[in-house]
């Protein structure tokens, strides 16, 4: 069952609701809607050829300039005894970023949608209990989207013109919006 | 006889409904010895029975993530290092080769080698820390008092390649800044002698100690059903029964070249998890001289090297770019990003000393990354941390902590 | 009566006898100032509470190892309850979360006390210059001596805590509850 075998079971299961592929440096990479994220899950965890039993890394990344779908989840499953990880992403727009939980299918992702919560404003619908896990309770805004800067803007003894860091946060690197 | 004074009541304000409550609620907050590290447990106990816990964590956060967006990509090593700090190299190491994977560079195999000796006298560090904080939590302070001495041993070690203890910053992308010294060979040669006589009487001291096997022999103990459920990895996977190891499953820098064994566990309890990380000690020992044998059989040009050639990653030497123009100008290219980064992502994982240390490396081609996320093992199984102790004492809750190897830097990144 | 049939010896290269504070002797009489006997007394027994946090705690417990003695330096017994401490030594990064915690734990302490910020992330916020960490605690309690690094080596924070005995020696036992002092700790909020 390798990377192309895996994603004809895929297709053929899933069909239109997958919008595409990509392989790299050898792990398959699907992107899909993200209404099916659980059905996807459990197809890959119940299937025997397939048995993704295994959840590596959940985490979410943040593109401001792809209209309707900013924020975008991202999960990694593994394969044991294939040694086979494949990769889901999933695009929620930032003004409504709802996708289902996890948690009934691997306990892992407990803290991990709590992280995503606490960095990029992911709502995850029925998740028993989702609060901020790393800042303070009282933080109101989601600091790892790009538009919010990373130094605290109260401090007194640092002199961001003397740092080399004035004004603008792009650091040549990408264009933000605003 | 004197008058008998009538008892006054309501100096004391209980809360509502306290008197009426069966248990207590106790924090184990995050200043507390035994704690290594700022974590916060709010437990619910009936006597010393836990019967809940809700642990808290996020008191050392510093924003690792957010930081690598702003900084390039050599100038993320040093972040990577205050991740797991008792055991920084292969934090680095792990940086590093995510990085060559990500671009396409080869490293020669001298390199390799000492690559991997610095990751197994890493990983030795880390475990002598464990093990011996564990001896100090059961009370027997003295086992921790003599491996520490072999521990400032290898700080010595790092000192001689890198000229830091602790927070090391090894290595470069594509190799080392230098080749190791004859003093540095002179020390690693001496612990490799040293060592085993040592670890024996520290195993003999716990190990058929029937006051630590009764401390720690099922306590704190998960299925293996349970433990892959929770997304454990690691020594902590291992003493649980499976035996999942990343140098074995994806081998990087050359380690399927080497011949060790993997130890396992059944029970997943405390004790397994101690034996478990004393055994790997004696694997990394026999990793380490067989990574001295085989750099001593390479020949030729091989015998000489300990960085790839790759100009526009690996900074070149200072006596080079103040004589040469090409240096000068990879030096310049190098510095002030001039260098053509490859547009995509990678995820490559290292076995870190507590798990699977992931780093998953989103590049959109300027000079430093558009995201970068840690897998932290830490993090991953602290979330396991309710199930294990609930039914057990307090004192099997500290005991279990510390079998866990929680770091608080790889907990909050 | 007691036979002694080892010929006793005494080492006369005894330490206090150098740092013995001058004042006036006679038989079976020593007069000085109070103050030099208390500090004497301070220094040489100081009870510190390591709040380690992060790396500079590994160097810490290096620093309490068998190479880089701290013991010697009378801080044999690491207490970790503020109340029954003099030495409070901040080790690693102060996150804003942990802020209140530590003003409590500074709160509990009893006077005398001292505060030794070890590492580059008590004294200014470090490496890291980030919306989450606490650049420097002494944003929130007043501290004594920095010790910088990252992490200091043993020796260093050896160093700070011969420059906190330093201090210890030559306070003054009126400090305390002079005004200037508790205006400082008015300053940060601590009644």
């Amino acid at each position: 069952m390798d990377n192309t075998n895996l994603q004809e079971r895929l297709v053929q299961k899933f069909g239109e609701q997958i919008f595409g592929f990509e392989e790299n440096f050898g792990i398959l990479k699907l992107y899909a809607d993200k209404n099916i994220n659980l059905k996807i899950m459990q197809f890959l965890y119940d299937e025997e050829d397939l048995a993704f039993r295994f959840l590596t890394d959940l985490t979410a990344v943040h593109y401001p300039n792809q209209e309707g779908a900013e924020l975008e989840v991202t999960y990694l499953m593994y394969n044991m005894y294939r040694n086979q990880h494949i990769r889901l992403n999933f695009g929620l727009d930032i003004n409504q970023p709802d996708i289902f939980t996890a948690t009934k299918l691997f306990e892992t992702s407990n803290w991990l949608e709590r992280e995503c919560y606490d960095f990029y404003g992911v709502n995850f619908v029925g998740h028993p209990n989702l609060i901020r896990v790393m800042n303070v309770d009282e933080m109101d805004y989601h600091p790892l989207r790009k538009e919010f800067p990373l130094e605290d803007q109260t401090r007194r003894d640092k002199d961001d013109e003397m740092f080399g860091r004035g004004g603008d946060f792009s650091y040549g690197n990408m264009n933000i919006k605003g | 006889m004197g008058k008998v004074k009538s008892k006054k009541k309501g100096n004391i304000n209980l809360p509502e409904g306290s008197l009426e409550k069966k248990t207590i609620t106790l924090n184990l907050g995050p200043t507390h010895p035994a704690t290594h590290g700022v974590f916060q447990n709010i437990l619910e106990i009936d006597g010393e029975i836990i019967k809940s816990a809700v642990p808290t964590v996020g008191y050392i956060h510093r924003a690792f993530e957010k930081i690598a967006e702003r900084r390039p990509l050599y100038q993320i090593t040093p972040l990577t290092d205050r991740l797991n700090y008792c055991s920084a190299p292969l934090n680095n190491l792990g940086w590093h080769m995510t990085v060559e994977k990500f671009v396409g560079i080869e490293v020669p195999k001298r390199a390799s080698y000492m690559r991997v000796i610095i990751m197994e006298l890493a990983r030795i560090a880390d475990h002598i820390v464990c093990n011996s904080i564990m001896g100090v939590d059961t009370g027997a302070f003295t086992g921790f008092l003599y491996m520490m001495k072999y521990r400032e041993l290898i700080y010595e070690i790092y000192e001689e390649i890198c000229g830091s203890r602790l927070t090391t910053n090894i290595g470069r992308i594509g190799g080392f800044e230098r080749d190791f010294t004859e003093a540095a060979w002179e020390k690693i040669n001496k612990l490799v002698t040293e060592f085993p006589d040592v670890l024996t009487e520290f195993e003999n001291l716990f190990v058929r100690n029937r006051i630590f096997m009764d401390r720690t022999q099922g306590v704190g103990g998960i299925s293996a059903e349970r433990a892959l459920n929770y997304g454990f990895t690691g020594p902590n996977l291992r003493a649980a029964g499976v035996d999942y190891d990343v140098r074995i499953a994806k081998p990087y820098s050359r380690y399927d070249e080497f011949e060790f064994d993997i130890p396992v566990g059944t029970t997943g309890d405390c004790y397994d998890r101690f034996q478990v990380r004393g055994q790997e000690m004696w694997q990394s020992l026999s990793i380490i001289k067989q990574a001295l044998a085989k750099i001593d059989a390479l020949e030729g040009e091989e015998a000489t090297l300990y960085h790839a050639d790759a100009p526009d990653f690996y900074l070149p030497l200072k006596k080079d770019v103040y004589t040469k123009m090409e240096a000068l100008i990879y030096h310049f290219k190098i510095i002030m990003g001039e260098v053509e980064m490859p547009v995509g992502e990678i995820y490559n994982s290292i076995e870190g000393a507590n798990g699977e240390l992931g780093y998953y490396l989103v590049s959109d081609g300027g000079r430093s990354p558009y995201r970068l996320h840690f897998r932290r093992p830490c993090f991953i199984y602290y979330q396991a941390y309710p199930e294990l102790i609930v039914g057990g004492m307090i004192s099997d809750a500290i005991i279990t902590m510390s079998s866990l190897n929680l770091i608080a830097g790889e907990l909050d990144a | 009566m007691i036979h002694n049939k080892r010929p006793v010896t005494h080492n006369t290269n005894v330490k206090v006898i150098d740092e013995l504070p001058d004042g006036y002797q006679g038989e079976g009489f020593m007069a000085m100032q109070l103050s030099k006997v208390v500090g004497l007394a301070r220094k040489n027994s100081i009870w510190p509470l390591p709040f380690a946090t992060s790396c500079c705690g590994i160097e810490f417990m290096a620093t309490m190892g068998s190479k880089y003695d701290l013991a010697r330096f009378g801080s044999e017994r690491l207490a970790f309850t503020p109340r029954q401490c003099d030495l409070l030594m901040v080790m690693g990064t102060i996150s804003k979360k942990m802020a209140p915690v530590l003003k409590q734990v500074y709160i509990q302490m009893a006077e005398p006390r001292w505060v030794i910020a070890v590492g580059a992330c008590a004294s200014s916020g470090g490496i890291f210059d980030t919306y989450s960490v606490l650049q420097g605690i002494d944003e929130v309690i007043p501290v004594d001596v920095y010790v910088p690094g990252c992490p200091p080596r043993p020796e260093g924070i050896i160093e700070g805590v011969m420059r906190i005995q330093e201090l210890v020696e030559t306070e003054s036992v009126r400090r305390r509850s002079s005004p200037e002092y508790q205006e400082l700790l008015t300053s940060y909020g601590i009644k």
